[in-house]
């Protein structure tokens, strides 16, 4: 049931689409985009509502699969095994923790090991919740309910990395989160990403919070890529008046809440 | 989890298994199966289905009881299809019920040419055999109390149809339909009730004489005209055809079984009306069981050794016991019927659950056939238990055949809607998350969506459950046994401690049932839902 880990532990883990085009029924999600994700490094998608970016991310781990253009995962295109057996090397976080309501927090954490056929996966989740900063003892016994917020968004981020995998999608991750919560999961995953070198694809409808976790920003409007670039780039050489909006308004905010 | 399921598969085979052998004949017998004696569901059908039944066993012929069948349309759909092998008919209900013949005056005035029709008919389109009738006839008795007749003069049925305008009609379902029956009134009298309430045969008498409705009809050799003191009106214009009681015999048994047909037609010609109306007194005012009024007759036509025991009631007396006593009496049989209930509500209910907790994931997968098909679920449901049971005789005959498959229909429909919207409604955050980070569509099922479907499946087997606990006592109209039996003879029999006996324990088996069930559901409960 399980195949064996055959990891290409040496080779790049970067990530690549190529001319991907996604059509619903009555609309275009995305249209030619490219991008790619060095190994190591974060890239955030940023947009709207509508602008195609959880459709981009979900193309990475074929919960989607493009009409046209393909999908690379070091190098290899991402059909050329069962979509299962990709998915356990990615880890994944969505928006609501879609943790499993009836598993406790270890075995929630263990589900990626377990699948794995890894001997222990009991010890890879204690050690993932250890990374997030809840300790086993006291939080693996509880179910998904009898945790905060902020707690579940650890949790799921735990369960992302337990299998150690190199590549870990995130789909708006903290965006349900109260702003202090917010700043305190992202600061433990900023931590956490440098330390684990994990490449990573960010979606957030956030400027801000792209600059602060990312190290290249790709704005995508209406299914195409606007620019893709650092803060700097944006800030200093807007590609489009989209993009100039989406800078000064964050500015903006920054500036609002700034001390005067 | 299968290995309870096989288990509770080979409880349900090992409870179905003593009823088969119950009425199987003694060692030393003719090899050939036993004869079905039928009846349908009113207390002169049951003595003489009782008296063709013990009056073969007394020449060594084995007999299986299949008593209280539905009515006309389903005792007759069985024995024309070999289902039965015999029961008690009336040649008015056989000419104009069952072969739709039209009754002319010449053929009014004459049962011997009524007969003659009929058998003829029967035997040309079914293959069906009328024995010579037995003697008697039973015929419509449209009554009312004393007083209503002497305070409206009333005497004959023009009397009444003058009067119809003011009076309440309580009339059985059956006698609404017919067209020997209220139709042909209003043809024939011009009798047109203020109103007409269809009445359960077992209680139109104390309609009557509680003062609810003003006329009911009856049978010519009822006990209870006796009892409430009754005017039966003339058939003055000589409406009803002539209702002789006979044995008929289903075609194969005709063809094979000279010897059956020869013990039967010994009750030919010897049964007048004023015995009859005796023996259904004490069955239906007395209270005496059915076995004993049948075996006394039998004794009394010399047809039984003196010294042959009737059955193993034959001692009870004519004083009626209580409730109480009554089950008591009786418990060995009320213990029985009540595990062939419980067998076959698990069977049935075990069937659905494999066929329709499949069938909801699979609709779920296919959302547009989804509620189209759960909507044509439904709609078995709105079919009347009795309708569906005719429409299995065809094919699949009376007895536990049919009852099953009727009982398996129902359950259907709820836990193909638990599974189907359980399933569907279950928390999509974490099946999607699920799917994302690799399980398979198998582990999906298996590890998420159903462990977080289980309440609204369970709660769909609970309901399927307390329905088919419910539903099964319809079963008795089919032969199928249970605890419908008594229900359906203590109405025949207008016997209430018969029909509490099934009634009670019926009622006992849902909460029990639906208890057991309830524990079951903590045991299939996600663990974060237990508390």
């Amino acid at each position: 049931m399980i195949a064996p880990r055959t990891s290409t532990a040496h080779a790049p883990a970067a990530l690549a689409a190529r001319g991907v085009t996604c059509r619903y029924a009555d609309h275009v999600a995305l249209r030619n985009v490219s991008l790619e994700v060095a190994a190591g490094t974060t890239v955030a998608l940023v947009g709207e509502s509508g602008s195609g970016k959880t459709t981009m991310l979900r193309c990475f781990n074929r919960m989607v699969t493009p009409d046209e253009g393909v999908i690379t995962f070091a190098g290899v295109d991402v059909r050329a095994d069962r979509a299962e057996l990709l998915r356990r090397r990615v880890g994944y976080v969505p928006q609501h923790g879609g943790l499993l309501p009836h598993w406790r927090v270890l075995r929630n954490v263990a589900l990626v090991p377990m699948l794995l056929g890894e001997p222990s996966p009991d010890d890879a989740a204690v050690a993932a919740l250890e990374l997030v900063g809840l300790p086993a003892a006291t939080f693996g016994h509880r179910f998904p309910h009898e945790l905060s917020g902020g707690q579940r968004q650890r949790v799921a981020l735990a369960r992302a990395l337990a299998a150690r995998p190199r590549v870990i999608l995130l789909d708006e991750p903290f965006g349900a989160l109260d702003a202090i919560t917010r700043a305190e999961v992202q600061g433990a995953f900023a931590a956490l990403r440098t330390s684990l070198g994990v490449t990573t694809l960010l979606v957030t409808h956030d400027l801000a919070e792209a600059a602060r976790l990312a190290d290249e920003i790709v704005v995508l409007r209406a299914g195409q890529v606007e620019q893709r670039g650092t803060l700097a780039d944006l800030q200093q050489r807007p590609t489009t008046d989209y993009v100039a909006m989406l800078v000064s308004r964050a500015a903006a905010a920054a500036a609002a809440l700034a001390p005067r | 989890m299968m290995m309870s399921l096989r288990r509770a598969a080979l409880l349900a085979v090992a409870l179905f298994a003593p009823r088969a052998t119950l009425h199987a004949q003694p060692a030393g017998m003719r090899s050939t199966r036993p004869i079905v004696v039928a009846s349908k569901p009113f207390g002169e059908s049951y003595l003489l289905c009782e008296m063709f039944a013990q009056l073969l066993e007394s020449r060594g012929i084995a007999v299986d009881r299949r008593p209280g069948l539905g009515a006309t349309e389903l005792a007759f759909g069985a024995l024309r299809r070999d289902a039965i092998d015999v029961y008690p008919e009336y040649t008015g209900t056989g000419l104009v019920a069952v072969l739709h013949d039209t009754l002319t005056d010449s053929l009014a005035a004459d049962p011997r040419r009524v007969f003659d029709q009929v058998s003829r008919h029967s035997a040309e389109r079914f293959g069906v055999h009328w024995l010579p009738p037995l003697g008697f006839q039973n015929t419509y008795a449209i009554a009312v109390t004393r007083q209503t007749a002497a305070r409206l003069h009333l005497r004959t049925l023009s009397d009444l149809a003058r009067e119809s305008a003011h009076l309440t009609a309580g009339f059985t379902a059956d006698f609404i339909g017919r067209p020997d029956g209220l139709a042909g009134l209003r043809r024939v009298y011009g009798l047109v009730p203020r109103a007409v309430r269809p009445l359960a045969p077992a209680v139109k008498y104390q309609a009557l004489a509680s003062g609810a409705v003003d006329v009911v009809d009856g049978y010519s050799t009822d006990g209870m005209l006796a009892r409430y003191d009754l005017v039966t009106l003339v058939d003055d214009r000589h409406f009803f055809p002539p209702y002789e009681a006979a044995a008929v015999v289903a075609p194969a048994i005709a063809r094979t079984r000279p010897d059956v047909l020869g013990v039967l037609g010994l009750l030919s010609g010897r049964l007048d009306e004023v015995t009859m109306r005796a023996l259904n007194r004490r069955i239906e005012v007395d209270g005496v069981p059915v076995a004993t009024v049948a075996a006394d007759a039998l004794r009394a036509l010399g047809l039984m050794p003196t010294g042959s025991r009737g059955s193993d009631v034959a001692s009870a007396t004519a004083s009626r016991p209580s409730l109480l006593a009554y089950a008591w009496g009786e418990r060995r049989t009320l213990a029985a019927l009540t595990m062939r209930h419980l067998a076959l509500v698990a069977a049935s209910l075990f069937a659905a659950i494999l066929v329709a907790v499949p069938l909801g994931l699979a609709l779920e997968r296919r959302r547009p056939l989804a509620e189209p098909i759960i909507r044509a679920l439904g709609v078995i449901q709105t079919v009347p238990s009795i309708a569906l049971l005719a429409f299995m005789i065809p094919v699949l005959g009376v007895g536990v055949a049919p009852a099953l498959v009727a009982l398996w229909l129902y359950a259907l429909f709820p836990i193909v809607r638990g599974t189907y919207s359980g399933v569907r409604d279950a928390d999509p955050d974490a099946v999607e998350a699920a799917e994302a980070l690799g399980m398979t569509a198998r582990q999906r099922l298996l590890m998420v969506r159903l462990p977080l479907a289980a309440a609204p499946i369970m709660a769909g087997i609970r309901t399927a459950a307390v329905i088919t606990v419910g539903t099964a006592t319809l079963a008795a109209f089919i032969g199928a046994g249970g605890l419908g039996e008594p229900i359906v003879a203590g109405l025949a029999l207008a016997d209430s401690r018969m029909v509490l006996s099934g009634a009670l324990p019926a009622a006992a088996l849902a909460l029990l049932v639906d208890g057991v069930l309830a524990l079951a559901e903590r045991r299939v409960m996600p663990a974060h839902r237990r508390h």
